[in-house]
């Protein structure tokens, strides 16, 4: 493909450019490029999610009656979850736990990291973010284990350490108790983009506002943020997916106590698992689907305008 | 240039130097805080699996090795990690292969329906991952032939986790300068060569952060290995990890705080060595 | 630049290997077991499954069909002249879990020839179709001579609508146990067998004196599952003579649930008598095991299992093992609301559940399948699985041999079994127990009686239909 590329502006390494073909790619060579991807996905990621659709508008059950003769419901399974009172707490839940620990949680502990460790070095850096990728690298089950013996009434750590024994955690703040636990898991990578990002602010309009008195906090709100501001967009929006579709809070609450802690996966999980009520439960998942489409789409609309 | 005058704008004043001593404090204070809050969760994968005879409680234990003994016996037990090993390793190289021809192409192509394409792949992979889509899946890997099969598992979950790896890689690839790809193009790179040659090399610490975001998700992942493979010598880690119950449901913590542990340990390792030799940066590019 | 391509050779030796190990793990486990194609000729094979695994849950199960079964099996077939091969698919998982794989197998033809079930999915099952009576699998069930030793009732737990769908694995019963120490702490018996609700209550006031006690552990609430109704709630109400289905109709708000939820009440809220938070802790089962074992909860209603695998001081069996189990512990019968209130008219009640093992209509060497069913049950085998740990068996003659040595379960196969009642097996079963779970948690938590009734009547009409609810 001879097509000429017109050449780029002086370089500043700007994040949001649009695509320009600097090595000749052409479309049908891109498309090759996309191909393979595209194929795995569509096959056993889009095949899969298309039934799943077809699904929810059924009364499919797992064993039963409804598993030999399955029949079209139609919306019936929508109507049933918007007439369900668990389904819009479960709804509101979700909301608090995405927002207090994703959002504002993960985000927020995970850039005063970057910020604060952008100057510490050695032994003291390291260690910290080895604690902190620690805890997201573990795997989901063991993090259950760790957090339900913190929390354990009788001989669990924080209450031992707190010297309040017989405290029961899990029973009296379980949305406070799961919210930090979400936090606790997700922040190295929220941590880890910041600081990437970070280290990518062009040194020079940093020593430019400092040489004009800047305090640190102003440096901050007029340098560091505006440059940052399409990574905190997609940090964020990442981040919101993530925590909105984790399971893990069921192994520490199991929705509990009497459904205090029952985010929307937990929700999904309970109806579709112990009833076997597949169809409802694909229901259930495409209205999270959508869910989850309204916030990218927000985040998309919110990222454009401040192009 | 920046000269190095040192612009102070007051002398320091005793008032000011204590400030600052606070300061400093604060801050460190700060960061133990922050440390404990990350350390002290992790006690427990520390001292229970040594323990003769573990509870949920965090205590000094009665020092042995016997869970670990026990776990050697099991047949299952040590297969399983090789298992997950393996499945992690099939996963990652797929995923990195696919996903980086693909984010390069879509980062400096204008495909048609390219912003769509992604954000839409992006949100069905939330579904197909959880249990809804368990039957879907479930009767596709038997009408293929793939059931029972670890590539039929590797495929499965390359598919699910494709779309957040494109996604975020495409992000990378944007912000990777496009100075260096003209230059090669001058000197008649093909466009293969440029992306072996020029790009996955700036886009390295990228690529290396999502290969192990990949690994930590394959990692942990118990659904679709349980429905898709029958055999329990194939099974990997995440699976076996709930073999370790009685009949009556109860956990047994000695088998379990042990496994944990071994359970764990891999994809730590893997990441400090990963870490260590890649290092983790998003946006790095060239620095102006 | 050389990292690329040591990455990508990587990644493709990986893809090779994959690849590769796919390929060799051709052979019974990429085939469809269920239609047993083999190199050899004349070779018949059948495979069998279960939630057992070495190493891990049931591992004495496990155990005992690696290394006695199908060897000695596979000898029998051999001196008749067949060529059997008998493969076993462990599994180790949690039951739902294990219930969804085996029901995704059966919905797509596919599964193991013989499969365990828990004996309340069997109604289920068998209106998925998935699952077929065994008259209709194989010709020769219906002359085994097994079955007259396994009382009506108990094969009634492997039965739907009257038709056998398998054999049972085994039973097992309900008891109160006790804490004798404690007992004679507060002044009571150590021989303690209460006839009446109000008897225990009053071992529990009793036993609330001493500091650090918690006197009843009466399992409630909706973290404790299936445990809750097995344990909890469905006993008591076999105790007032209310049974949970007869004649099509589920009984709804009844006097005898209104019973049950004031005993509840009395002990959690009312007198303190139990421990209402650990019925909301998500492992608070496990926890009431590990309490019992260190004598902090006198009174518990569980099941046998908790003495032959939970307290058990034996060796790597018991998870929360008491080494004076023998001598501390006591267990006495269930008694009804008051003598002679329960169903039946009886005195005391239980409950009892248990797996069942069925042949799979997709079975392509049916009669073998069945064969090694029937030899599974047949009263050598039961010796030989004994010998691992011991638990009640569902024929009469092996129950009488075996037991001897374990005056526990002596005692409840010959006092609890014959007092017992079951589950009834129908579909909507797992639902309607979710709503008695729901009802022991509103009351435990503080909400009245008559509400937490309501509520429950009101989600059962929503889960088997308004005309199959029963009130009075």
């Amino acid at each position: 493909m001879s097509t000429l590329t017109e050449s780029p502006p002086v370089t500043r390494t700007r994040h949001r450019r649009r695509a320009d073909d600097v090595a000749g790619l052409g479309a049908r060579r891109a498309i090759a490029f996309v191909g393979p991807a595209l194929l795995v996905i569509a096959l056993f990621l889009l095949f899969p999610a298309i039934w799943t659709v077809y699904l929810g508008l059924t009364n499919y059950r797992l064993t039963g009656l409804a598993a030999a003769n399955t029949s079209f419901v139609g919306l019936e399974n929508y109507a049933s979850a918007f007439t369900d009172p668990s389904f819009w707490n479960s709804l509101r839940l979700t909301v608090v736990f995405v927002g207090a620990s994703g959002v504002l949680g993960q985000t927020l502990l995970g850039f005063t990291l970057a910020w604060s460790l952008r100057r510490v070095t050695g032994w003291a850096r390291s260690t910290l973010e080895a604690l902190v990728l620690a805890a997201w690298v573990i795997p989901g089950s063991v993090h259950a284990f760790l957090w339900i013996a913190l929390l354990d009434r009788r001989g669990g750590t924080l209450n031992t350490i707190l010297n309040t024994p017989g405290k029961a955690w899990l029973i009296d703040n379980p949305m406070t108790v799961i919210v930090l636990f979400n936090i606790w898991v997700g922040t190295a990578f929220s941590m880890q983009l910041f600081s990437s990002a970070l280290s990518a602010v062009p040194p020079s309009q940093l020593e430019s506002a400092r040489m004009a008195g800047a305090a640190g906090w102003q440096q901050l709100r007029d340098v560091v943020i505006p440059n940052i501001r399409g990574h905190i967009l997609t940090n964020t929006l990442m981040i919101t997916l993530w925590t909105f579709n984790t399971f893990t809070p069921y192994l520490l609450t199991a929705g509990g106590p009497n459904g205090k802690t029952e985010i929307l996966s937990v929700y999904i999980y309970q109806t579709a698992i112990p009833g076997g009520q597949l169809g409802f439960g694909a229901a259930l998942s495409m209205i999270m689907l959508i869910i989850n489409l309204f916030i990218a789409l927000m985040y998309m609309r919110v990222g454009r305008s401040k192009k | 240039m920046t000269t190095n005058i040192d612009m102070k704008l007051k002398q320091p004043t005793a008032s000011s130097h204590l400030l600052k001593m606070l300061g400093r404090m604060a801050f460190v204070l700060m960061l133990v805080v922050i440390g404990l809050f990350f350390a002290i969760p992790l006690m427990w994968l520390v001292v229970a699996p040594f323990d003769a005879n573990p509870t949920m409680a965090v205590k000094w234990p009665e020092w042995t090795l016997s869970n670990f003994e026990r776990l050697l016996q099991n047949p299952y037990a040590l297969g399983s990690i090789l298992n997950s090993l393996l499945l992690a390793a099939g996963t990652m190289a797929l995923t990195v292969m696919f996903g980086t021809l693909a984010s390069y192409a879509l980062s400096r192509v204008r495909i048609p329906g390219r912003d769509a394409l992604l954000y839409g792949m992006l949100l069905l992979s939330s579904i197909v991952t959880g249990t809804a889509a368990m039957v879907p899946t479930f009767q596709l890997m038997n009408a293929i032939g793939l059931i029972n099969t670890q590539t039929g598992v590797i495929l499965v979950m390359a598919g699910g986790v494709l779309p957040t790896v494109i996604f975020i890689l495409k992000d990378f690839m944007d912000s990777v300068p496009k100075s260096y790809e003209e230059s090669a193009r001058l000197y008649g790179a093909k466009p293969y060569q440029i992306l072996r040659d020029v790009v996955v090399p700036v886009a390295r610490p990228g690529i290396a952060f999502i290969a192990i975001w990949t690994v930590v998700q394959v990692w942990g992942n118990f659904l679709v290995p349980y429905i898709l493979l029958r055999d329990p010598s194939s099974q990997p880690a995440a699976v076996m990890m709930f073999t370790f119950y009685t009949e009556s449901g109860q956990a047994d913590l000695r088998l379990i705080s042990a496994f944990s542990l071994i359970f764990a340990l891999p994809v730590l390792l893997i990441y400090f060595f990963v870490n260590r030799k890649f290092g983790f940066r998003f946006y790095g590019g060239i620095k102006s | 630049m050389k990292s690329t391509i040591r990455r990508v050779a990587t990644g493709a030796a990986l893809m090779g290997m994959v690849a590769l190990s796919a390929a060799c793990s051709t052979g019974p486990d990429n085939e469809d077991p269920a239609t047993g194609e083999s190199a050899s000729q004349g070779t018949q094979a059948i495979t069998l499954t279960s939630n057992a695994i070495v190493g891990g849950k049931n591992a004495a199960e496990a155990e005992w069909i690696d290394e006695w079964l199908i060897p000695e099996f596979t000898k029998m077939q051999k001196d008749k002249g067949v060529d059997a091969s008998v493969k076993f698919e462990p599994q180790g998982v949690d039951d739902e879990d294990y219930k969804t794989k085996v029901a995704l197998d059966l919905s797509s033809g596919k599964g193991s020839d013989v499969i365990s079930l828990d004996g309340i999915w069997i109604g289920e099952f068998a209106q998925a179709d998935y699952i077929k009576p065994l008259d209709e699998v194989t010709d020769m069930a219906a002359d085994w001579d097994g079955w007259s030793q396994i009382p009506d009732a108990v094969q009634g737990a492997a039965s739907f609508e009257d038709q056998r769908y398998g054999i049972p694995q085994g039973s097992d019963g309900r008891v109160i146990y006790y804490n004798k120490t404690l007992f004679e702490e507060a002044g009571l018996p150590s021989d303690w067998q209460p006839t009446s609700w109000d008897e225990i209550l009053d071992a529990g006031r009793a036993l609330k004196k001493i500091d650090g006690v918690v006197p009843i552990q009466l399992n409630a609430g909706t973290a404790m599952g299936e445990a809750t109704s097995m344990q909890g709630l469905l006993p008591m109400l076999m105790g007032t003579g209310q049974r949970l289905w007869e004649d099509g109709k589920w009984a709804g708000e009844t006097q005898g649930l209104t019973d049950v939820l004031n005993l509840y009440k009395t002990i959690y809220v009312d007198e303190g008598l139990g421990d209402p938070i650990l019925q909301q802790e998500a492992a608070g089962r496990d926890t009431s095991f590990s309490e019992f074992a260190a004598g902090n909860i006198a009174i518990l209603l569980e099941g046998d299992y908790f003495w032959r695998s939970v307290i058990n001081p034996a060796e790597g069996v018991g998870t929360a093992p008491m080494e004076d189990r023998d001598e501390v512990v006591g267990y006495a019968k269930i008694p009804s609301m008051t003598a002679g209130s329960g169903i039946e008219g009886q005195d005391f009640v239980s409950m009892s559940g248990g797996a069942a093992r069925v042949l799979n209509p997709n079975s392509e060497n049916a009669d073998l399948a069945w064969e090694l069913l029937a030899f599974m049950n047949s009263p050598e085998a039961f010796e030989a699985r004994a010998a691992g740990t011991l638990s009640i068996s569902p024929r009469d003659d092996v129950n009488e041999e075996l037991l001897k040595s374990d005056p526990m379960l002596t005692f409840v196969s010959e006092e609890v079994l014959p007092v017992t009642a079951y589950r009834p097996g129908l579909a909507e079963y797992p639902e309607v127990s979710l709503s008695l779970q729901q009802a022991t948690l509103d009351v435990v938590s503080g909400t009245s009686v008559e509400e937490a009734s309501k509520k429950y009547a009101d989600d059962l009409g929503g889960i088997v239909g308004a005309d199959a609810v029963m009130s009075n």
